[in-house]
């Protein structure tokens, strides 16, 4: 069948399974805006390509498929860059389609032209830079299957507009259904070594102290399930990181909640003393490990990840298993099912656990009568005022950290953030992809005022699109993370942090982009505001929680300190640990 | 990869016996690969000592020949950086005194008629060739082991070096290392 490279570029998209994408034309790649008007696929145009990316990225965390978006060449191009970067970090599944200048004019340093390719190369898994329109439908493939194989992550696919433009002769091709994959260097392994499954069954039964640690990587490969039954065989405590909240319930008696720098008490303590961690999916980021020569110092260790650069990179594994994280946790279930899970004594080991979860729970000092409003109250109350299966997408600061750690997350894909770029401003595009994604699911954006101003606009597209998010705003009228850290580690010297008391009036910007807003100041309004939110469905709300500034995350490791220097709140500092 | 490193701490530096190690890389025959690699060694912080490109018999992959300096980063972490992009498609680490490695030199020495000789006689030994000859200056030319050809540039110091080009070295395996 003859056809032109644009519609070729949609109908692989289709064929890919596409039904939403997100995206803003631009002159390089308006001849692949015109076939989507006869798509099935659902496009939603952003307000920002930044937007965009984001999106796709919440649309790919929350559905599992992945996400989509398209924009043009030079600025559309640059503006997604960041978004390619937090996907990069995260190993998020997307595929981002640029438009290019005419093949002939690159390098001329047309009208918007940039070098597209060689500005993502280092954050994105793969990119392509087509140079005809007949490779158009292989490279589509290609990109789909890089992106979501292996390790997943974005693939961005350049196109120069002569190969999409109906009027260029260039654009002309036979289209086939049947197109074969060229990828020589390619191949993803996902099988595991029986030889290195028995070796980790074998420390996992002679483990006096042993702790599953749990990454995105789990959530990746869909294996909540087998954790859970890995779990519970073995009886074994359960962390879940920031990437991994929700893959294993946070109100299951082995879950110890998250790890980290923000991470809970027994969570950090229990790697810190453990005699095995089980690395499942994980990569010893330092956001979790701290000070890495202080880090589980008398540990063994078993790590299985599907990317061989990450075994080894930070912490050399007593058993490497490389593969998928699902296939490799359903062999070890079936070693230790049939040749048992080992006679070790861990009764001493689980009253230490249970004796750190009673003296240093999760907590914050009580607002009393006529207190501000507390951000950590606000988050418990939304958390017991939805649903079970509610999405909760956050930005990144103080908001992010109570979020993670005050939300009781039950089942997996329920929790999207930023974790590894820590990009302020993802809260509202993500929430706005994984409702696209997920429409019958309740879906709030927990944010902060500083990032709330970096992506905000999107909201319009929520309201023109009919995408009913929810945003609670945690306004506390700074870049409040940086602040804590002005507090804690430069002697109180507040340098650029403070936003504003009045300006922007949130409620007003948030009416004028067409959603229900609200401003709640005190503690009584809380639960009235959160009822009313949930009552809405047909357009976007946002609720301005005016929240002390005053309140800090805690527990804390402090940069650069082992985590065994854990600082707990003020009200568990004399406790023995 | 190091008995020796213990299990707690951090995956430290694998301390190689040898600071200079051999990959040879296939890559795909496109575009912008060579750019990939670099880009790749310069983010992750991997020096490298040299590094040669050509295609190989088959016209859809190139070859590059890569000396890493082990003392930036651990062996193991080059190579499997290395495999997971893409356009990689085979990695092959040569040891040290298992591979034939091969380097070419074009120098051009400062050398009168009066050292003409003596400079040719010590280029004879060492398997060289004459390019060409000027007035105050000849221009050779040495194949051979990278450690010959340094031996050799070492020589030619005290004639004075006016202009030196090296190719950086490639290399294949002993034919009895081949599996
Ligand atoms: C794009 C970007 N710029 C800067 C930072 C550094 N940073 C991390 S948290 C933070 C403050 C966030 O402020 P806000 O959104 O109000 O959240 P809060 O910490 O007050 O809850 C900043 C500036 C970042 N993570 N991302
Ligand atoms: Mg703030």
């Amino acid at each position: 069948m003859k056809m032109d490279g644009g519609q070729a570029l949609i109908r692989a998209l289709e064929l890919e399974g596409v039904d939403v994408m997100f995206g803003l034309p631009g002159g390089a790649i308006l001849p692949v805006y015109d076939p989507i008007i006869d798509s099935s696929i659902r496009h939603i145009l952003v307000r920002h390509e930044q937007g965009a990316g984001h999106m796709a990225e919440g649309y790919a965390h929350a559905t599992g498929r992945p996400g989509v978006a398209m924009v043009t060449s030079g600025p559309g191009a640059t503006n997604i860059v960041t978004p390619l970067c937090d996907a990069h970090l995260d190993s998020v599944p997307m595929v981002v389609i640029t438009g290019q200048v005419p093949y002939a004019a690159i390098g001329t340093d047309a009208f918007q032209e940039c070098d597209t390719t060689g500005i993502t190369q280092s954050v994105t898994k793969h990119n392509f830079l087509v140079s005809e329109a007949q490779d158009i439908p292989r490279t589509i493939k290609e990109a789909f299957h890089i992106a979501t194989t292996g390790r997943p992550g974005p693939v961005l696919v350049d196109i120069p507009k002569d190969i999409v433009d109906p009027d260029n002769p260039r654009s002309a091709l036979e289209w086939t259904d049947d197109v074969e994959m060229d990828l020589p260097g390619y191949s993803p392994r996902t099988e595991v070594d029986p030889a290195a499954i028995a070796a980790a069954a074998d420390l996992i039964r002679a483990a006096e102290r042993p702790v599953l640690y749990v990454g995105g990587g789990i959530l990746k490969a869909r294996a909540a399930e087998a954790l859970k039954e890995l779990a519970e065989l073995t009886g074994i405590h359960v962390v879940t990181t920031l990437m991994a909240r929700g893959a294993f319930p946070d109100s299951h008696d082995l879950c110890l909640g998250m790890p980290g720098m923000h991470g809970n008490f027994t969570a950090v303590t229990a790697m810190q003393e453990s005699d095995l961690l089980i690395a499942l999916g994980a990569r010893f980021d330092d956001r979790v490990t701290g000070r890495l020569d202080g880090f589980a110092q008398g540990a063994k260790i078993i790590h299985v990840d599907i990317d061989a650069a990450e075994l080894g990179k930070v912490r050399r594994p007593d058993v490497a298993i490389l593969g998928d994280c699902r296939v490799a946790i359903e062999a070890l279930v079936s070693d230790l099912s049939s040749n048992g899970v080992g006679g070790a004594d861990r009764g001493a080991w689980r009253s230490r656990v249970s004796g750190w979860q009673e003296r240093f729970p999760l907590s914050y000092e009580q607002a009393q009568a006529g207190d501000a409003l507390k951000p950590q109250m606000v988050i418990e109350r939304l958390r017991d005022a939805t649903p079970d299966d509610t999405i909760v997408a956050s930005g990144v600061g103080q908001h992010q950290m109570w979020a993670s750690q005050y939300w009781s997350f039950e089942h997996p894909y329920t929790w999207i953030n930023s974790g590894g770029l820590g990009t302020m401003g993802f809260s509202i595009p993500a929430a706005i992809g994984a409702k696209a994604g997920c429409p019958d699911k309740m879906v709030w954006a927990v944010d902060g005022d500083g990032c709330f101003q970096m992506t905000a606009q999107e909201l319009v597209t929520a309201t023109v699109e009919k995408i009913p998010i929810k945003v609670a705003l945690l306004n506390n009228s700074y870049l409040g993370m940086v602040r804590q850290w002005q507090e804690m580690f430069y002697d109180e010297r507040y340098s650029e942090v403070f936003l504003s008391k009045d300006v922007p009036d949130y409620k007003g910007w948030a009416e004028s982009m067409g959603c229900v807003a609200m401003r709640v100041d005190s503690p009584e309004e809380v639960d009235a505001a959160i009822a009313k939110a949930n009552e809405v469905d047909d357009r976007p709300v946002v609720i301005d929680f005016r929240v002390t500034a005053a309140e800090k995350v805690y527990p804390m490791v402090p940069s650069g300190a082992s985590n065994s220097e854990l600082v707990v709140p003020p009200s568990q500092q004399d406790q023995p640990r | 990869m190091n008995e020796q490193q213990g299990s707690s701490g951090p995956a430290k530096h694998h301390v190689p016996d040898y600071r200079y190690h051999t990959l040879v890389v296939t890559v795909e025959n496109k575009s912008g690969v060579l750019a990939r690699l670099a880009a790749l060694f310069s983010r992750r912080g991997f020096n490298i000592e040299s590094l040669a490109v050509a295609p190989t018999d088959d016209e859809r992959f190139s070859r590059v020949t890569v000396v890493v300096d082990l003392e930036s980063a651990p062996l193991e972490q080059i190579i499997k950086q290395l495999d997971k992009l893409v356009n990689v498609v085979n990695i092959r680490e040569l040891h040290p005194g298992h591979a034939v490695e091969r380097e070419l030199m074009i120098v051009t020495v400062a050398a009168g008629p009066d050292r003409r000789d003596e400079l040719v006689e010590q280029l004879d030994r060492a398997g060289g060739k004459v390019l060409s000859v000027g007035a105050d200056a000849m221009m050779l030319s040495l194949v051979g082991p990278p450690i010959r050809i340094d031996e050799f540039e070492e020589l030619l110091g005290q004639y004075g070096i006016i202009e030196l080009q090296r190719t950086g070295r490639v290399a294949l395996a002993n034919l009895d290392e081949n599996d």
